[in-house]
């Protein structure tokens, strides 16, 4: 196949029509030359804007890969629009060692569709306890620059402090999963109204918003890098709100879920509305979505959460935290964002791809569109709407809450590296090695 | 009507055609030959994955009063114990010709998970799903409630029923809370905060945490089983503070108005939600309450199996 492709009267974020031309992995130029050879691509009506960069995906890889892989997770990824996820290292055995990231990071580089950077584990086998090779982990192949226990809060005060002091070394951040462990032991879902009425045990705002508060301020003391992952409450973006203002070096993410599922779809029971932090009431979700717009909470992440159809069919209380995020997350943000009127495309291009790449250090991901610039692309038709199937995922599970619905946003093609890992909406055969 | 998983799937008349048909065929349990062939044929099984002798025992007497077949499938021994899951185990009984499934689960919501997730056709009985619901409880207490209190009126109208304990776990409460107030009753519920849900502002219901207050107003009281792990979970510093501020004694029970009752859905903890001597008092219709039962899950199995109710006076 050509390595040349030249993409016809695309919009970009700002509104202007532009044709782009690749070549050799790069946006060459403006203009298709002569004899080119290009394989065209037609985008009147479609958006271009730079590939979608996930902070927040469980690969599953080394250890579940019935419920994924690196390899099935970046198809997913690239059906979904990113040229970038973060392993997180909830594996078995746990990336909490140099080993494990590399490998990790490895399989990434095999699947071929997107890059995988791996989060390397605060501490050793996520116990909370003992850091993990941290500085190992950095200098490996893998450089990695996001440690996180994601899954499992960082709750000993001390360690935490210790974490955010040490990755200074190498302007690493370390992404906090905000739960206080002693508030939510057994908690099933949010804590309020219809907990109550459901009889399932509950998991309140406050345990999350107590770890918020005092990781900016321990951040502040020691003058290191914060991230929050999956903010889910309205006092928790208050809190960020505040950090910020006094200029504590804090973001947050968000997922698509919880800027639109509330916590009466429990009353089902269906477990694929099990998720870890769970999914809150329409006020928090109003906050999240009005601190997106505002850039309180910085950017979007998936928080893709593959499990078996064993761990989502039985009773709430025995399921699996977790939801199927990367093939659905531009629509989401389209409909709950954009179609409300408040983001506009450059600013989801800034929430969705410039900044997590920013925040992960991820150099060659969330660049300008500009002449000689890597050529990490998603094309997608914001006028379209496509109807989700459980069935039809390129993830190995089918634990997404979304189906059925119909949702705005067609992703055509994605862009790795000026290579289409997506074309026409069909995934490109993965590259081997 | 095909399942009976909350008191949410019966309106009001609903719940009064099933206590009238339980009042009906309490007839039929004071004859000498107590049994009707109505399900004659028909299969239910008892699918007990957590214990309760006397509920399982309850639906077991109702069956059988009603001529069908009847199967225990306890966790004790059974697969449920040993791993199987849920959706495995119904799709056994589905397998076996089950009409109806009676369940006690420790897990909330395992009722809806049987009846909605199309494993099994068969009719779903909620006899206790975790701390969420336990209907056929309250519709006994509701007809435990009309018969002593209410003289021929067919609803709770006008009476004040307080219920006092562990709310917060309380299946028993949830879903007297939902059927009382539904027939009119005014229902306030005594318990530390610490025992009250978080949402319990929405209930329709006024709270209290002050027993005392309470007692010269209502016209029935129910007192909730405690759990004696409770207290390592810091819901209350010890039992003996526990029964000072919660518990019925004598001293409490001569505040009460004239007429009104005593209920406990058993088992009780006797010294500490409730002294021996209140429980066995004249006011108490705790052992009524279990006779009522049988009667009343005759009324829901007859109600749910056949899609009829028996109209007042019929089988007289």
């Amino acid at each position: 196949m050509s390595n040349k492709y030249f993409i016809e009267g695309a919009t970009l974020e700002n509104g202007t029509r532009q044709d782009l031309f690749i070549s050799d992995g790069k946006i060459e130029g403006f203009k298709n030359p002569a004899n080119s050879n290009a394989v065209v691509i037609k985008a009147a009506g479609k958006i271009v804007l730079p590939g979608l960069v996930d902070l927040h995906t469980h690969v599953r890889e080394p250890g579940k890969e019935d419920s994924e892989t690196v390899a099935s997770a970046s198809r997913a990824a690239a059906k979904g629009g990113f040229t970038a996820l973060s392993a997180m290292p909830n594996t078995s055995p746990v990336a909490d060692t140099a080993g494990v990231v590399e490998q990790v990071f490895r399989l990434g580089i095999e699947a071929g569709m997107c890059d995988v950077f791996p989060v390397g584990a605060v501490t050793k086998n996520l116990d909370g306890k003992e850091l993990a090779e941290i500085g190992a982990m950095a200098d490996s192949a893998a450089r990695v620059r996001i440690f996180s226990d994601d899954g499992h809060c960082v709750s000993d005060a001390q360690v935490m402090r210790r974490a955010l002091e040490y990755v200074k070394k190498f302007n690493g951040v370390i992404a906090q999963h905000a739960q206080d462990p002693d508030l939510t032991v057994d908690a099933q879902m949010n804590e309020g109204v219809i907990s109550s009425v459901l009889g399932l045990k509950g998991w309140p705002a406050v345990a999350e918003e107590a770890i918020i508060a005092r990781d900016v301020l321990l951040a502040d003391h020691v003058q290191s890098r914060l991230h929050i992952c999956h903010v889910t409450t309205a006092g928790g973006v208050e809190i960020i709100r505040w950090a910020k203002a006094r200029g504590i070096n804090v973001t947050a993410e968000v997922t698509p879920h919880h800027l639109l599922l509330t916590d009466e779809l429990a009353s089902s029971y269906d477990p694929v509305y099990k998720v870890n932090p769970p999914l809150r009431t329409i006020k928090d979700v109003h906050a999240l979505r009005e601190g997106l717009a505002e850039g309180i909470i910085d950017i979007v992440a998936t928080d893709h959460a593959p499990h078996p159809a064993e761990t989502k069919e039985c009773e709430w209380q025995q399921a699996a935290f977790g939801m199927l995020g990367l093939e659905t997350a531009l629509s989401i943000v389209a409909l709950t964002m954009v179609d409300t009127g408040l983001m506009d495309w450059k600013t989801v291009a800034d929430r969705f791809s410039r900044t997590p790449a920013r925040i992960g250090g991820y150099v060659a991901q969330g660049g300008e569109l500009i002449q000689g610039s890597m050529a990490n692309l998603t094309i997608f038709n914001p006028a379209a709407s496509w109807r989700v199937d459980r069935d039809l995922v390129a993830s190995r599970s089918r634990n997404t809450p979304f189906h059925g619905m119909e949702l705005p946003g067609v992703i055509s093609e994605t862009f790795f590296k000026g290579v289409p890992t997506l074309l026409d909406a069909q995934l490109v055969a993965e590259k081997s090695s | 009507m095909k399942h009976l998983l909350s008191i949410n799937d019966l309106n009001e008349s609903e719940a009064i055609a099933i206590l009238d048909t339980a009042t009906e065929l309490a007839r039929v349990s004071d004859a000498p030959m107590k049994k009707l062939p109505t399900l004659r044929g028909r299969t239910i099984v008892n699918l007990f994955a957590e214990d309760s002798t006397r509920t399982r025992i309850s639906f077991e007497a109702a069956a059988k009063r009603l001529s069908a077949d009847v199967i225990n499938f306890s966790a004790k021994g059974s697969s449920v114990s040993k791993g199987e899951s849920l959706k495995d185990t119904a799709q056994t009984l589905q397998a076996m010709g089950a009409d109806a499934v009676i369940i006690r689960h420790s897990a909330s919501g395992a009722a809806h998970r049987l009846a909605t997730s199309q494993w099994m056709s068969g009719t779903v009985i909620n006899a206790g799903d975790g701390t969420h619901e336990h209907p056929s409880q309250a519709l006994l207490d509701a007809f435990t409630l009309r018969k002593h209190l209410m003289y021929g009126s067919k609803n709770l109208q006008g009476i004040h029923v307080a219920i006092v304990g562990d709310i917060l776990h309380s299946r028993v409460a949830r879903s007297n809370v939902l059927l009382l107030s539904k027939l009119g009753a005014k229902v306030t519920l005594v318990a530390p905060p610490t025992l009250l849900p978080v949402g319990v502002p929405n209930w329709p219901v006024t709270v209290s945490y002050d027993l005392d207050e309470v007692m010269p107003h209502i016209d029935a009281i129910m007192m909730l089983r405690v759990q004696s792990e409770r207290m390592d979970e810091l819901y209350f510093p010890n039992a003996r503070e526990y029964s000072r501020y919660f518990g019925l004694n004598t001293d409490r029970v001569k505040r009460m108005k004239k007429d009104s009752i005593i209920m406990h859905p058993g088992p009780m903890n006797r010294g500490l939600e409730i002294t021996a001597d209140v429980a066995d008092s004249a006011r108490s219709v705790i052992v009524e309450q279990v006779s009522n039962g049988v009667s009343v899950r005759m009324g829901i199995l007859y109600t749910l199996l056949t899609g009829e109710g028996i109209e007042s006076g019929a089988l007289a």
